[in-house]
């Protein structure tokens, strides 16, 4: 529950009483909502290494801000995994305060820049805006601001880092380098602590690197944030397999005390079909990983990927990571990049403008279908997927109705390549070392509301917490796990931590 | 970065390298591999750590050039740097006294099983190591294997050292005369294939190590996934070792073959680029 008394007084002060008189609220909401600049869809099909979404020009931000009618009892706020005060950053957007409204951003949020790209603002924030809610209009563009405001500190060249608390010596060691350990990080920084992540990889920043396409989030943004992460102290080691290259217990003896687990999710799923071992059959990690991490699309690097131009390429499932396969394959050639998803379009898991822009580039959605078997040729490469339809009954746990095969409906689509994107688990590899880690029966670390494991010096968050999510759940989990290791070792060693 | 300290030609093609990583070094034990990245732009490959000095804080690796990666860390010298060198990966092997083991190597796979005969020597067991190449001058660590073994024997497919046959003559010569209590066996797939199903004709459990193609190697994509009695496994976090007797051989040598077309292409391109840059 959020304090209301406190974005009252806030929503009084002078600045802001100014800005909602400076314009009539029948003139705000008169406006529609901005549309984003895009890269047309036959130009941007081909095009690996340009954002989709070009961004908000500063008169397009402004114009947007004022649509915001500064609620009493701002609602988006109840929408956001980690209680942004949106209404004051879109407030000091309006007053051309950009720096102003980065600051307020970077309160709650480590990474802007990367949340204004990935949230499904359409299930969170946006969703609860009061033009949702109440006007049954479209909602303030909350994410494209929230981005604004970032690519304009990151373009101008001067970014403002937080400040950070004198040393108190205390080494704390963070375990994978995704969005949960780097917000676990920063927050940890700016508290005095020493901190250092550990990352199994050789590139920094987990599935925001090897997962996410630089067409909807560059390398070069997750870069920024990093150094800034860096010249607040923070400490990285890649090709550091915590649990092999060092156990816990020797960064223990080491001096390190405290540690937060961050490993992710990052176990493919199969299916377990019959023929799913075929060659050009690749869990969507793989597939994600050889073009976005090794440069598999390059012609200058070494790591291959399946021959895509001119061929079928099928993905199997229908949320992010499926529309991230699929766009991919379309951008490097595929004749057809297929969706095959077991339920309809109202289910899908993708953000909604993820699904929007795969249509505009031309990807076949073939919905209330899933894979049966795969047929191969002699020399075992995928050639067919035996596919059957499927009616839609109750809904089953997840709250969507529940695929049922449809007897006697099978037929075959031609596929030469299928990339399996039906879900990630939680990275097995700590949980299995460390068989004192608490788990549920999916392989995820339990934790309290601290982020706190069942060993004492160990917090945990992310998807390695919750399965397969989102990046802001995972920063949300990592300011608490901050906060709550924070408490422990300020009970801990109260000689040493202010 | 990983610096480079020593540098042997094991045969023509076979280079012996002991890089420094003191933190794998410490932690490494048989069995266990790394995922090595030569530069900016290149792959991931596994590579079998053969042993490791605590001392010096380095690791062994033997590398058969096959490709654009090994070839270009063969052509690395001492005091160059390989750019990542992430482990000690996968699970170490289950040593522990049997009574007779009976080892078979085969080529480059030689290298990745002196460490494991090593090991079952130093739990007591009665070791028998049968060595195969195929030829005299590719045969690599007959010394070392001698000094770990109770008998070697040596097959070359030309007869130019040793006996004249492939590894699994070797081996029925040994499965005949005595009882073997187990078996392990690492080399080419199609080796590891006939080794195992021998070796079931004589109930003997025999460990295969795996040598799947591999991108990450801590278990988050699935390109070395392998069947094993029916169920998928991955190399780099269930493996690299499994019951012989139960894996999929034939589906993982179809599977080594994914990238085939693109990886002899690289090949005929580095091996252009290379006599150029000799010239």
């Amino acid at each position: 529950m959020k304090d209301l008394a406190y974005y009252k007084k806030e929503r009084s002060e002078a600045w802001r009483v100014e800005l909602r008189k400076s314009m009539k609220a029948k003139e705000r909401t008169s406006r529609p909502r901005v549309k984003m600049p895009e890269l047309e869809p036959e130009e941007r099909r081909h095009i690996f290494d340009k954002e989709v979404n070009i961004g908000l020009t500063v008169e397009m931000a402004i114009s947007e801000a004022q649509r915001c009618l500064d609620c009493p009892d701002p609602t988006c706020v109840d929408g956001c995994p980690v209680n942004i005060n949106i209404p004051k950053f879109i407030k000091k957007i309006e007053a051309k305060d950009f720096k102003g409204a980065i600051a307020v951003l970077k309160e709650y949020n480590t990474l802007p820049a990367v949340c204004g790209r990935v949230c499904p603002q359409e299930e969170q924030c946006e969703s609860k805006c009061f033009y949702t809610v109440t006007l049954k209009k479209e909602p303030i563009a909350i994410g494209y601001l929230e981005r604004f405001a970032a690519d304009y500190e990151r373009l101008s060249g001067d970014s403002a880092i937080p400040e950070v608390k004198e040393s108190n010596g205390i080494k704390v060691a963070g375990i994978g380098s995704g969005p949960a350990s780097l917000a676990w990080a920063a927050d940890m920084a700016r508290e005095g602590y020493d901190v250092t992540v550990f990352e199994a990889l050789h590139e920094i920043g987990g599935v925001l690197k090897y997962g996410i396409p630089e067409y909807r989030l560059p390398n070069e943004i997750i870069d920024f944030e990093i150094e800034n992460l860096k010249r607040m102290g923070v400490k990285f080691k890649t090709n550091f397999v915590i649990g092999k290259t060092k156990t816990i217990e020797q960064l223990r003896e080491e001096g390190y005390k405290a540690f937060f687990i961050g490993t992710g999710a990052g176990l493919p799923r199969f299916m377990h079909i019959p023929g799913e071992n075929s060659i050009n059959i690749l869990s969507a990690n793989e597939f994600l990983t050889r073009v976005n991490l090794m440069g598999g699309a390059k012609e200058d690097y070494d790591t291959p990927i399946p021959e895509v131009k001119g061929k079928n390429v099928a993905v199997i499932g229908a949320g992010n990571t499926a529309m991230d396969a699929v766009r991919t394959s379309l951008r490097l050639g595929a004749k057809r990049a297929m969706i095959i998803y077991r339920r309809s379009r109202a289910e899908m898991p993708a953000r909604k403008e993820e699904v929007k822009h795969a249509e505009e580039e031309g990807v076949e959605f073939i919905f209330q279908t899933n894979p049966v078997r795969y047929i191969a040729d002699e020399q075992g490469r995928v050639k067919k997927v035996v596919v059957q339809k499927m009616q839609l009954g109750e809904p089953d746990a997840s709250g969507r109705r529940r695929p049922i095969p449809i007897p006697g409906s099978e037929y075959e689509i031609d596929a030469d390549i299928v990339i399996v994107a039906i879900g990630v688990s939680p990275n097995p590899l700590i949980p299995s070392i460390y068989p004192e880690l608490k788990t549920n029966r999916w392989g995820a670390i339990v934790v309290n509301e601290d982020q706190q494991t069942s060993v004492e010096d160990i917090f945990a968050g992310g998807d390695i917490t919750r399965g397969g999510s989102t990046v802001i759940l995972a920063m949300g989990d990592g300011r608490r796990a901050a906060a709550g290791m924070h408490k422990y070792l300020k009970a801990k060693f109260p000689e040493k931590v202010k | 970065m990983n610096k480079i300290v020593d540098k042997v030609f094991l045969s023509e093609k076979v280079v012996q390298m002991d890089i420094e990583a003191p933190d794998i070094a410490r932690n490494r034990k048989p069995g266990h591999f790394v995922i090595v990245r030569v530069d900016k732009k290149g792959e991931r490959i596994p590579l079998t750590i053969v042993k490791s000095d605590l001392e010096k804080g380095t690791i062994r690796l033997i590398v058969q050039e096959v490709g654009v990666t090994s070839g270009k860390l063969i052509d690395k010298e001492v005091g160059d740097y390989v750019l990542d060198v992430v482990g000690p990966l996968g699970k170490a092997t289950d040593i522990k006294k049997v009574g007779t083991v009976l080892a078979a190597g085969g080529g480059v796979g030689i290298a990745p099983l002196l460490p494991i005969v090593e090991g079952f020597k130093k739990a007591g067991n009665r070791v028998i190591t049968v060595l195969a190449a195929r030829t005299k001058k590719l045969l690599i660590l007959e010394k070392e294997m001698r000094e770990f073994s109770d008998e070697v024997i040596i097959m070359t497919d030309d007869g130019s050292y040793g006996k004249k046959g492939l590894v699994t003559a070797g081996m029925e010569e040994v499965l005949k005369r005595e009882k073997v209590d187990e078996a392990v066996v690492i080399g080419p797939a199609i080796m590891m294939k006939f080794a195992a199903l021998l070796t079931k004709e004589y109930n003997v459990h025999t460990i295969a190590s795996l040598n799947t193609i591999m991108v990450d190697g801590t278990g988050m994509c699935g390109a070395c996934r392998v069947t094993v009695g029916g169920q998928t496994k991955f190399v780099c976090v269930d493996g690299p070792e499994f019951d012989a007797h139960l894996v999929d051989f034939d589906e993982m040598l179809k599977r080594l073959n994914a990238y085939k077309d693109y990886e002899v292409k690289a090949y005929e391109q580095f091996l252009k680029n290379r006599k150029k840059q000799t010239a």
